[in-house]
C-alpha cells in the first residue's frame, strides 16, 4: 500500500487528529482535560447509539431514518410516566419501552419493506406521529426527576477496586487489559492465517495498526482515570459498538445490508431475502433509538416533550462523515465512530472555546457537506 | 424515385476493442420503403446513431450526404432539423405525462416562458389524426398500450417535419393486428411522399412493405441492396446472407452425443407466463422442455423471443404473474417460489446482465463470489469464516482463470470477461445440478470467450447440465447437444446437433411467423 491510498482510506482518521490537535492548541490543553474527554463520551453516547443503527439503513440504499429522534422523545416519555407517575418496577418499565420503540420501528419497517413505501416518507411521517404522541403523553410538561436507580444504570463510574487515589487503577489496568487481548488476537488470526496457507499481509504494517490503535487505547483511559474512571455509559457504547462491528463484518446478515445496498436485483437473484433485509434495518434502529432514549433520560434526569429533536440529523451526518456511501452498500462501524468522534469534538472544542450555538451549525454544516464531497469526488477519480 | 436522398459513404465505426461497422455503403432513394436487416449486433442501431448524430461527426470515419450535402451532424437535435426522425426500439416517453407534453418536450409550443399549451394540444391531436389514433391528447401515456405508444413516436416525428423516418424494430412489442396497422400506415406516407427505413428481422414483414433490402452482418453490408421486382428476393436468400458466416475453430472440443437415453435432470412442462405489467400478454406459452445430465443445450431464438423471460420465470418466480405449469427435478416435482428455494433445488441462472442484476460491482470478487451460497462459508448460525471465504473465492479464480491481483479487488475494475468468470464462480460455488446461462458471452473477447466454452465443457463433464440461452447462433451450433428454438413466446422446434445449422434454426424462426401471419 503506498503513502496515497493509506491518505485515502484514512482520511476521515486523520481529520479527526488535525481538528484534535487544533482545539487542543487553540483552548490551551483545554479539550484534553480528562473531564472532557469523559464529556465527549457522554455527551455523544445517544449519536454512537443510534448512528449504528443509521448505517445499517443507509447501507440498505442511502436510505434515512428521520423518525429517531422522535422515537427517543417518545420512548423517554413513556418511561418516565411508567417510573415516577406510575411507579413500575425499573425493570419492566425500560422493558415495556424497549418493546413499544421496537413495535414503531417494525410498523415502519412493514411499509418500507413490504410495501415500498420510500424510507424518508414513512419515517418522515413517523418523526411527525411520535413527536406528537410524545407531547400528548407528557401533556407538553417535564417530568423529573428520573429515579436514582435508573441513571445509575447509565450515568454512574465504575468503582475503583484498588482504591488508587485520585487516579483510577481499575480504568487504567482495563486499558492494559484492553490492549494485551487485542495485541493476542491479531496476533493469533495471523497465526492461524499463515498456518492455513492463506494470505496474511505484511507483518510491519499490522503491527503499525496495533501500535496506534494501543496508544490511543491507552492515552483515553488514562485520561479517564485521572478523572472518576470508566463511565458506565462508555461500557454501553462500547458494547454496542462491537456487536454491530461483528454483525457487519462477520455474519451473514450483516453482509446481506451492503449486498443490498450494492445491488438490490442481484442479491435478490442470488437467493436473498431482500424485503427481510429493509425490514431488519428500520426495525433495528428503533430498538437502538429505544436504548437512546434511555441514555437521554438518564443524561437528563427527566422526560420533556423535546427531547431527541434532531437527533436523526446527528446520527447521520456522523454516518456520511464516516464514509458511509449516499446510494448505499459502503460504509463501516468503525467509520461512524470516527464520524461521531469528529462531530463530538467539533461540539465540544467550539463550546469551550465559547463559538456561539449558530457558528457551531454553521461550521458542522460545512464539515458534512465536505465529507461528503471528498467521498464522491475521491469515488469518482478511482473508477 | 430515383433521387438519392441519404448517401452513408464508407462509414467505419469503432469501438475499444470492436469495429462494429466495418466500411459500410447504404444508400436511400427517396420515397422508397428501405428495409435494413441483420442478426443482432449487426451493425444495424450504430449505424442509424451515426447518421442521427448520436454518434457525433468525427467519432467514426465516412461520410453521411443527406439532401445532396456532406452533414455533420454535433447531436440528435441537428439531425432533426434537418428532418431525420428516429424511433427507438424502447420507447422514450415519459409515462406521467400527457401524449401532447411528450409529443413536444423540448420544442413547446409558445414560448419559454410561456407554453402556449392550447397550441399544443391542437397540434398534437392533428398529428394523431395522421398517424390514426384515436385518444385525446390530453390522455397519460402510461394508460396507452405499447402499440398506441408506438404511434405517439411517430406522430411526434411527423411534428418534427421528419422527411426521414426511421424505426428501430418497430414491431417487436406489438400483435398482429397492430403490428400491420403500423405497416399500412408505413405504405400510405409512402404515398404522399415520406422516406423510410426499417430495421428489422421480421422477413414477413419486410418482405411485405420493403422496396429495397440492404443486409449488414458483423459490420459489413452483405452483397448488393435488393430491390423489390428487379431483384430475387426470398427468404432463403435473406437468411443465407443474414447468417452466412463461417464457424472456425472457436470451440473447445467436446463430444456431442444423443443423450436422449440418460436420466432426465429438470423438466418443464405445459409452462405459461403473463407479463408482469400488462398481464393480459403472454410472454410464454405452454412450453414443454427437458434437459438431461451431463448435456448442453442451446436455447436460439431473436431478441424479445422470450428466452430470458422463461428461464427467469422457472429460476424461482424471478419474472412475471400468473405462473402455471410444472419443473421436475430428477423426476420429483418442484415448486420453487422464490430464488432461494431454486437455489435450493440445485438450479442456477447466470443472467444475461451482469451489471443489472448480476454482479455488486462496488464489492469484491471474494464477496460475489459468495453470494449465493452465504451457507458454505459461515457456521449455522450464519457468523462468516473470512479466511474460508477468501479461500474459497480464491480457488475459484485460479480454476476459472481470473485475471485479478487479489480477490478483494472489486469487480467493478474488472474486464467484462472476467466480471463473467467471476459471475460464473459465484453459480459454481452455489453448487447447483442445472445452470442456465443467459448470454454468457455477450460483450466479452474471443480469447475469454473461448475460456468460458472449456468451463461450460468443465461442468458437462462433471455430471452437470448447462442450459446456454444464447443470440449468437454459431455459439449455440458450436456448444449444444441439442437445441431448442424459441420465437414469440412458445418453443417453435427442437434440433439435434447434426440437423441444426444456422439456416435451419432461422427457418424455424421464419416459418412460425409466416404461419402466424398467414
Amino acid at each position: 500500500m503506498n503513502v496515497k491510498s493509506v491518505l485515502t482510506k484514512y482520511a476521515m482518521t486523520i481529520a479527526t487528529v488535525i481538528v484534535i490537535i487544533f482545539f487542543t492548541v487553540a483552548t490551551q490543553g483545554k479539550l484534553l482535560f480528562p473531564q472532557n474527554v469523559n464529556n465527549v463520551i457522554a455527551q455523544n453516547a445517544y449519536v454512537f447509539v443510534i448512528a449504528m443503527g443509521m448505517l445499517l439503513c443507509i447501507l440498505t440504499g442511502g436510505n434515512i431514518d428521520l423518525s429517531v429522534g422522535s422515537i427517543v422523545g417518545l420512548v423517554g416519555a413513556v418511561g418516565a410516566i411508567l417510573m415516577v407517575n406510575h411507579n413500575v418496577a425499573i425493570p419492566v418499565a425500560m422493558l415495556i419501552c424497549l418493546v413499544i420503540g421496537t413495535l414503531i420501528g417494525a410498523w415502519q419497517a412493514y411499509w418500507i419493506a413490504y410495501q415500498r413505501i420510500p424510507p424518508f416518507i414513512t419515517t418522515l411521517a413517523g418523526m411527525y406521529m411520535w413527536r406528537g404522541l410524545s407531547n400528548v403523553i407528557l401533556q407538553g410538561l417535564t417530568i423529573s426527576p428520573m429515579p436514582d436507580a435508573f441513571n445509575n444504570i447509565f450515568n454512574s463510574y465504575v468503582p475503583d477496586f484498588f482504591g488508587g487515589n485520585g487516579f483510577n487503577i481499575t480504568c487504567f489496568a482495563v486499558g492494559i487489559i484492553i490492549c494485551v487481548a487485542y495485541i493476542g488476537a491479531q496476533l493469533s488470526a495471523r497465526a492461524k492465517r499463515i498456518k492455513k496457507g492463506y494470505e496474511a499481509g505484511s507483518f510491519s504494517a499490522m503491527m503499525a495498526k496495533t501500535v496506534i490503535i494501543c496508544a490511543v487505547v491507552i492515552f483515553f483511559m488514562y485520561k479517564l482515570a485521572k478523572y472518576q474512571g470508566i463511565p458506565v455509559i462508555l461500557i454501553w457504547v462500547a458494547v454496542i459498538v462491537l456487536i454491530y462491528t461483528y454483525i457487519t463484518s462477520k455474519t451473514t446478515t450483516g453482509r446481506y445490508f451492503y449486498a443490498v445496498g450494492g445491488n438490490e436485483a442481484a442479491t435478490e437473484m442470488s437467493g436473498i431475502n431482500t424485503n427481510k433485509v429493509y425490514f431488519i434495518a428500520y426495525t433495528n434502529v428503533a430498538f437502538l433509538s429505544s436504548i437512546a432514549g434511555f441514555i437521554i433520560m438518564a443524561r437528563l434526569n427527566s422526560a420533556n416533550p423535546t427531547a431527541g429533536t434532531n437527533y436523526e440529523m446527528d446520527a447521520i451526518a456522523s454516518c456520511f462523515i464516516g464514509g458511509a456511501s449516499a446510494y448505499g452498500g459502503i460504509g463501516t462501524t468503525t467509520g461512524v465512530v470516527i464520524g461521531a468522534i469528529l462531530m463530538g469534538v467539533l461540539n465540544l472544542g467550539m463550546s469551550i472555546m465559547g463559538v456561539d450555538m449558530n457558528w457551531q451549525r454553521v461550521v458542522k454544516g460545512g464539515v458534512l457537506l465536505i465529507a461528503v464531497i471528498f467521498d464522491v469526488v475521491s469515488k469518482r477519480k478511482s473508477s | 424515385m430515383g433521387k438519392v436522398l441519404l448517401k452513408m459513404d464508407h462509414i467505419t465505426k469503432t469501438f475499444p476493442g470492436v469495429k462494429a461497422l466495418d466500411d459500410v455503403n447504404f444508400e436511400v432513394q427517396e420515397g422508397e420503403i428501405h428495409a435494413l436487416v441483420g442478426e443482432n449486433g449487426a451493425g444495424k442501431s450504430t449505424l442509424m446513431k451515426v447518421l442521427s448524430g448520436t454518434w457525433p461527426y468525427g467519432s467514426y470515419t465516412g461520410n453521411v450526404i443527406y439532401d445532396g450535402e456532406v452533414q455533420k451532424f454535433k447531436n440528435i437535435k441537428e439531425s432533426e432539423l434537418k428532418g431525420i426522425a428516429v424511433i427507438h426500439q424502447e420507447l422514450a416517453l415519459i409515462p406521467y405525462m400527457t401524449i401532447a407534453e411528450n409529443m413536444f418536450l423540448g420544442n413547446e409550443k409558445g414560448s419559454k416562458y410561456n407554453i402556449n399549451w392550447d397550441e399544443e394540444y391542437n397540434e398534437a391531436s392533428k398529428y394523431l389524426k395522421m398517424v390514426g389514433l384515436n385518444e385525446s391528447p390530453r390522455t397519460l401515456i402510461k394508460d396507452i398500450g405499447t402499440g398506441k405508444q408506438q404511434l405517439v413516436e411517430i406522430a411526434k416525428a411527423l411534428s418534427k417535419n421528419a422527411r426521414l423516418l426511421i424505426l428501430d424494430e418497430p414491431t417487436s412489442s406489438l400483435n398482429e393486428t397492430e403490428s400491420m396497422a403500423l405497416l399500412d400506415m408505413l405504405l400510405d406516407f409512402k404515398k404522399q411522399g415520406m422516406t423510410s427505413i426499417i430495421i428489422s428481422h421480421k422477413i414477413n414483414e419486410i418482405s411485405y412493405v420493403a422496396d429495397t433490402i440492404s443486409i449488414l452482418r458483423d459490420g459489413s453490408t452483405i452483397g448488393e441492396s435488393m430491390v423489390k421486382g428487379k431483384d430475387e428476393i426470398t427468404d432463403d436468400i435473406i437468411i443465407q446472407r443474414m447468417v452466412g458466416r463461417e464457424l472456425t475453430n472457436r470451440f473447445p472440443k467436446r463430444e456431442k452425443k444423443d443423450f436422449s437415453g440418460a436420466p432426465v435432470a429438470l423438466e418443464v412442462k405445459n409452462w405459461t407466463v403473463y407479463h408482469p405489467l400488462y398481464s393480459e400478454r403472454k410472454v410464454c406459452d405452454n412450453i414443454d422442455f427437458k434437459i438431461h445430465k451431463g448435456e448442453v443445450v442451446g436455447v436460439a431464438g431473436l431478441m424479445g423471443a422470450g428466452r430470458t423471460e422463461l428461464m427467469m420465470s422457472i429460476f424461482g418466480k424471478s419474472y412475471g404473474t400468473n405462473i402455471s405449469g410444472q419443473l421436475y427435478m430428477d423426476g420429483k416435482e418442484i415448486h420453487p417460489k422464490n430464488t432461494r428455494e431454486a437455489i435450493e433445488n440445485k438450479i442456477a441462472y447466470v443472467t444475461e446482465d451482469r451489471k443489472g442484476n448480476g454482479l455488486i460491482l462496488s464489492n469484491s470478487i471474494k464477496i460475489n463470489t459468495s453470494l449465493a451460497n452465504m451457507a458454505g462459508v459461515s457456521s449455522k448460525n450464519g457468523v462468516i469464516d473470512s479466511d474460508l471465504e477468501y479461500h474459497v473465492a480464491q480457488d475459484y479464480a485460479a480454476k476459472l482463470h481470473t485475471k485479478c491481483p487479489t480477490v478483494e479487488q472489486n469487480v467493478g475494475n474488472l474486464s467484462g470477461g472476467n466480471q463473467q468468470k467471476v459471475l460464473l464462480a459465484k453459480w459454481m460455488f452455489a453448487d447447483p445440478n442445472v445452470l442456465i446461462l443467459d448470454e454468457p458471452t455477450r460483450g466479452i473477447d474471443v480469447g475469454a470467450k473461448y475460456e468460458i466454452y472449456c468451463i461450460i465443457n468443465d461442468l458437462v463433464a462433471e455430471g452437470k447440465s448447462v442450459i446456454m440461452v444464447s443470440s449468437e447462433l454459431p455459439e449455440v451450433l458450436g456448444m449444444s447437444d441439442r437445441i431448442y428454438v424459441m420465437n414469440e413466446g412458445r418453443m417453435v422446434g427442437e434440433l439435434s446437433a447434426e440437423e441444426a445449422t444456422q439456416e435451419s434454426i432461422m427457418a424455424k424462426i421464419v416459418s412460425t411467423k409466416d404461419a402466424k401471419s398467414a
